[in-house]
């Protein structure tokens, strides 16, 4: 599937191979990442699905410019993320790409408008917070601080966030972890139009089997390694999705 | 780790956890170090001194009375000893002369005190330190005080010159020598001792005796009491005696001019050793408070989880409280070793002024167990409600992460709609405003830096106003000369003959003893012209009293020593010439800087006294081209007594205790800057603590190190800015209750502080926070980013 990729034109945002990690902890070493061969394409939506412990948010945190792979190569474009610096990195990240946790992370001295304009500030060309917030269905709740909103408009909100600066790709790490179904698929609505109407490239970590209906791909990780690539040939809609 | 396995759980816990936050608890330990080293260091001093003290007067057998008379024959002792009460009686010929020492300009004053021909003096023993024992064969033989001595480099076998009686004599140093009765050697009527300008001299009876005509006579006695006696009986029946022949007063212990000043003195250490100490714990007890309660609120989960496994509130409480008090303990024994070691350095200070046959130190274990236990018992103060909030929470709600906080707009932005601080302006407006009572604490944390460092900065400003006022305002004259004698008024013109001389005031000494009712007190009463201009009375403002035509101008100080008030009579028991007694209105009190103070106008004296226009002194100012050749006259003026010399006193003020002074309060500004650090940095931690997630999701989100160290230092500036004009103002009072404390019959100093003390202060504390801020920052670069998404507090 990837020569099918490839042979629609599409261009690899995230071209890794043979990627190590190896975390020193105290006198054990976990070898979290084992030789990991990955690729993303433009427009894409990509499930990365595994157990805990299966090294997808490590794969995840080093595409994101969180971490180094102790070996191996990342390519961001034509980009080797392998031996940019602390300060190469943020910039990266500032401009390129687009995160949503898990548990939000959203400040909460800030209302829904202004943590998206917390990066809308800080980048070339944003779109406007607000078209941000509709964009995810939050038109109406822009001076909401977080407090008063609920965990899954919290989660839209830091969408909203992400895809604000119109990064080239979004990476989620366990976006509906913390919710329930409704809630969840309102946040997997958020992503599926994100990616349909803006053609961000999206990586979508869980351990949910359910969400992996929705990917164009499915990259199954256990033990460090890539245990297995499945192209869905018919992408569902977050709304068919049962869990 | 084979230590610790055999601690308790909870206890191994302890340890670990102080070390996680060791950078705070270091912190907090030096503000509490810093309180306890100041207590055992001027306590410590209290004590040995106080115990030297005691020792040497017992040992010395320091007589418990003192009386000084124009001439009393020999017999009267004898009548002395049989007054009820007293048990030893010692008289003596006491003089003062002007000497000439070897490279010195300006006279210095000496006074002769007289000693047994054979053996030693029944009372008031005289140490000899150097050298030997007078020859009673040899009548220009002397000992002298050990302070002159080392000020003029002098040893035995080297004369100094004196003119006695109107001759001049040669005295040969044979012995150095120390008494009780000068452990503090001060000349009379001059307010610092000045070693270089006064000195003790022992002489042989007889030969004392036949240079001022008081062969089988003496002019001073002391007396010791036995057990049970009455002091003011025997002072009452003493005085009654003596009056015949001159008596000028007779004065108890208490008031001898050397155990006045070192109880003084010792009431002053004791004083500081408890209130220096008392701020800088309380700002300990704070600072704990403030970084417990927030490294508790870290471990609610720990607390939940411990108190679902079944511990008891009590034993976690005293858990955490223990951290506190192995922070505590940890300053305290750190205090108590640099106490002990400055006040020994300190006590080495206190032997220039106090000459003690021996001062050593001793840090006794009352005053180390008291620091001690003086700084847990804060700590467990500070920790107590910090503690005893976080293990209220039950089990079940502590394991549910802590509610989400809830924001608002700041007032800035509900007040003005126009008004559009940056985001990052925003987080910390708001912030500041949701917790506004931590941010007031850490504010007051901060100011209370800012106040210890100000109040010790400003005693600076308090020894300066206090040298402007006595040198510029008070005493404009360039020297005093006192007569041996009271003399007419036109003596003034010899004095103004002398070389050098621009302008010349007369002043006239009396000792009196001023009483009302019960209350009585023996002083100088000082009369001065109208309109003077040399030697004048000003009040605490500087500004100069004019004297009233009629009454006595009293300190206020005297006043409330004596109990009186405007417009009430006192009576006026002249110690001198006919001794007359009479009534005398008091006109006013004045607020003045300088011990106990009487006044009144010179003609006016001279009426009371019945003497007419007499004088004994004259302030003058010199040419000071012409000084010497002023000195080198007035020298061998057999009428003179002695010079005070403003410019000297100043040199000697300056140079002795100013820098005494001076290396306490450097002393206090060390101290106070560590507790600033502490204050700042511990704020600095606790806010990174409570930040750091968000932090960590900016520098995901692809923000810079500087621009999220601008986010959390922000805070740091505004809690600091507040903190600055709240500490000068902390300080203010701070300042007052001190001085208010210190004021003795000594000083009465007012709280002073220039505007470059308050800047000092704020800058130094900015300069902490800086540091603090940098320190922190660092931490910043380390910040886990992958760590802190995924956990949620």
């Amino acid at each position: 599937m990837r020569a099918a990729s490839v042979a629609a034109g599409l261009e690899p945002i995230f071209t890794a191979r043979g990627v190590r990690k190896v975390y020193e902890m105290g006198e054990v070493t976990v070898e979290a990442l084992r030789g990991v061969d990955f690729d993303l394409f433009e427009g894409e939506f990509v499930v990365l699905l595994g157990p805990s412990g299966s090294g997808k948010s490590t794969l995840l945190n080093i595409l994101g410019g969180l971490d180094v792979p102790t070996s191996g190569e990342v390519l961001y474009r034509d980009h080797d993320l392998t031996v940019a610096d602390d300060a190469a990195l943020t910039i990266y990240r500032r401009d390129h790409v687009g995160f949503v946790f898990q548990f939000y992370n959203l400040i909460p001295s800030l209302t829904a408008l202004e943590n998206v304009a917390l990066v809308t500030d800080i980048v070339a060309h944003p779109m406007r917070p607000e078209e941000a917030l509709a964009l995810v269905g939050l038109g109406h709740r822009l001076d909401h601080f977080p407090a008063q909103l609920s965990g899954g408009e919290q989660q839209r909100v830091a969408i909203a966030r992400a895809i604000a600066k119109r990064p080239e790709v979004l990476l989620c790490d366990e976006p509906t972890g913390s919710l329930d179904i409704s809630t969840g698929v309102l946040v997997l609505e958020a992503l599926e139009r994100v990616n349909r109407e803006l053609g961000t490239a999206t990586a979508v970590i869980t351990h949910n089997a359910a969400i992996a209906a929705m990917a164009d791909r499915v990259v199954r990780l256990a033990d460090g390694r890539v245990a297995g690539v499945q192209a869905n040939t018919r992408k569902a809609t977050a709304r068919e999705l049962q869990w | 780790m084979v230590t610790l396995a055999r601690l308790r759980l909870l206890d191994r816990k302890l340890l670990r956890d102080l070390w996680a936050m060791k950078g705070q608890a270091l912190a907090i330990a030096a503000v509490i170090a810093a309180g306890v080293t100041m207590y055992v260091t001027y306590l410590s001093n209290f004590d040995s001194l106080q115990r030297t003290r005691a020792a040497y007067y017992a040992e010395a057998r320091f007589a418990d009375v003192f009386a000084s008379l124009t001439r009393a024959p020999a017999w009267l002792a004898g009548r002395i000893a049989a007054i009820p009460g007293v048990a030893a009686v010692d008289t003596r010929v006491v003089a003062d002369v002007t000497l000439t020492v070897a490279g010195m300009t300006e006279p210095a004053v000496g006074r002769l005190i007289s000693i047994p021909d054979r053996g030693a003096p029944g009372l008031n023993s005289v140490h000899l330190r150097r050298g030997r024992w007078i020859d009673p064969a040899r009548p220009d033989e002397v000992l002298a005080s050990e302070r002159f001595c080392e000020a003029h480099g002098l040893a035995p076998g080297d004369a100094v010159s004196a003119v006695i009686n109107g001759r001049y004599r040669r005295l040969t140093i044979v012995g150095v020598a120390l008494s009780p009765e000068y452990v503090y050697a001060i000349r009379p009527g001059e307010i610092f001792p000045d070693a270089r300008r006064f000195g003790v001299f022992w002489m042989n009876r007889a030969a004392l005796g036949a240079a001022f005509n008081m062969e089988g006579a003496f002019n001073d006695v002391a007396a010791a009491l036995g057990p049970g006696a009455s002091e003011p009986a025997v002072v009452a029946e003493l005085d009654r005696l003596l009056a015949p022949y001159g008596g000028r007063g007779a004065i108890p212990r208490s008031l001898q001019p050397s155990a006045w000043t070192l109880e003084n003195e010792l009431a002053q250490l004791q004083l500081f050793g408890f209130l220096v100490p008392a701020i800088f714990f309380g700002v300990a007890a704070f600072v704990l408070h403030v970084a417990l309660t927030r490294a508790l609120a870290l471990q609610r989960a720990q607390i939940a989880a411990m108190k679902a496994l079944g511990y008891a509130t009590r034993t976690l409480a005293w858990h955490y409280i223990k951290w506190a008090l192995v922070i505590a303990a940890a300053g305290a024994v750190a205090g108590v070793a640099a106490g002990a070691w400055l006040g020994a350095w300190f006590i080495t200070i206190y032997n220039e002024f106090f000459r003690f046959p021996v001062l050593s130190y001793r840090l006794s274990g009352g005053v180390a167990a008291q620091a001690v236990a003086g700084s847990l018992t804060v700590a467990a103060l500070g920790a107590v409600a910090a503690v005893r909030r976080a293990v209220r929470v039950p089990p079940a709600e502590a394991m549910r992460p802590e509610a989400p906080a809830r924001y608002r707009r700041s007032l800035l932005e509900r007040l003005s709609a126009r008004l559009r601080p940056s985001l990052a302006t925003r987080m910390v407006l708001r912030n500041l405003e949701r917790q506004p009572g931590r941010a007031l604490i850490s504010t007051v944390g901060i100011a209370f830096a800012v106040a210890v460092l100000f109040v010790g900065l400003a005693f600076i400003d308090v020894m300066d106003a206090l040298i402007n006022e006595q040198f510029t305002r008070v005493m404009r004259q360039d020297a005093t000369v006192a007569f041996v004698e009271p003399r007419a008024a036109r003596a003034i013109y010899d004095v103004r003959h002398l070389p050098g001389v621009l302008d010349a005031e007369p002043l006239r000494t009396v000792p009196v003893r001023l009483r009302a009712g019960a209350r009585a007190r023996t002083l100088a009463l000082t009369g001065l012209p109208d309109g003077a201009h040399l030697n004048r009375v000003v009040d605490r403002r500087g500004r100069a009293v004019p004297l009233p035509p009629q009454g006595l101008v009293l300190s206020e100080m005297l006043g409330v020593r004596l109990g009186v008030a405007p417009g009430d009579e006192l009576q006026v028991e002249i110690l001198e010439g006919r001794r007359p007694t009479r009534r005398v209105p008091v006109a006013m009190l004045v607020d003045d800087t300088l011990g106990l103070q009487a006044h009144m106008r010179l003609d006016e004296l001279g009426r009371l006294l019945g003497e007419g226009d007499a004088i004994s002194a004259v302030a003058l100012t010199l040419d000071p081209a012409r000084r010497d050749r002023f000195y080198d006259e007035v020298k061998v003026m057999p009428v003179v007594a002695g010079v005070e010399l403003r410019e000297a006193t100043l040199q000697n003020f300056r140079e002795t205790l100013a820098e005494h002074m001076n290396l306490s309060i450097f002393i206090n500004v060390i101290f106070a800057a560590i507790i600033a650090f502490g204050v700042v940095y511990n704020s600095a931690r606790v806010s990174l603590s409570e930040r750091s997630r968000e932090l960590a999701s900016l520098r995901v989100l692809g923000f810079t190190r500087a621009e999220i160290s601008l986010i959390l230092l922000g805070e740091l500036a505004v809690l600091t800015l507040a903190a600055l004009p709240l500490g000068a103002l902390i300080g203010e009072l701070f300042g007052e209750l001190i001085i208010a404390a210190f004021s003795n019959e000594i000083y009465r100093l007012s709280f002073v502080a220039e505007p470059a003390t308050i800047a000092w202060s704020w800058l130094i504390v900015s300069a902490a926070a800086a540091v603090s801020g940098l320190l922190v920052r660092r931490r910043l670069d380390h910040l886990d980013l992958v760590a802190v998404l995924k956990t949620q507090e």
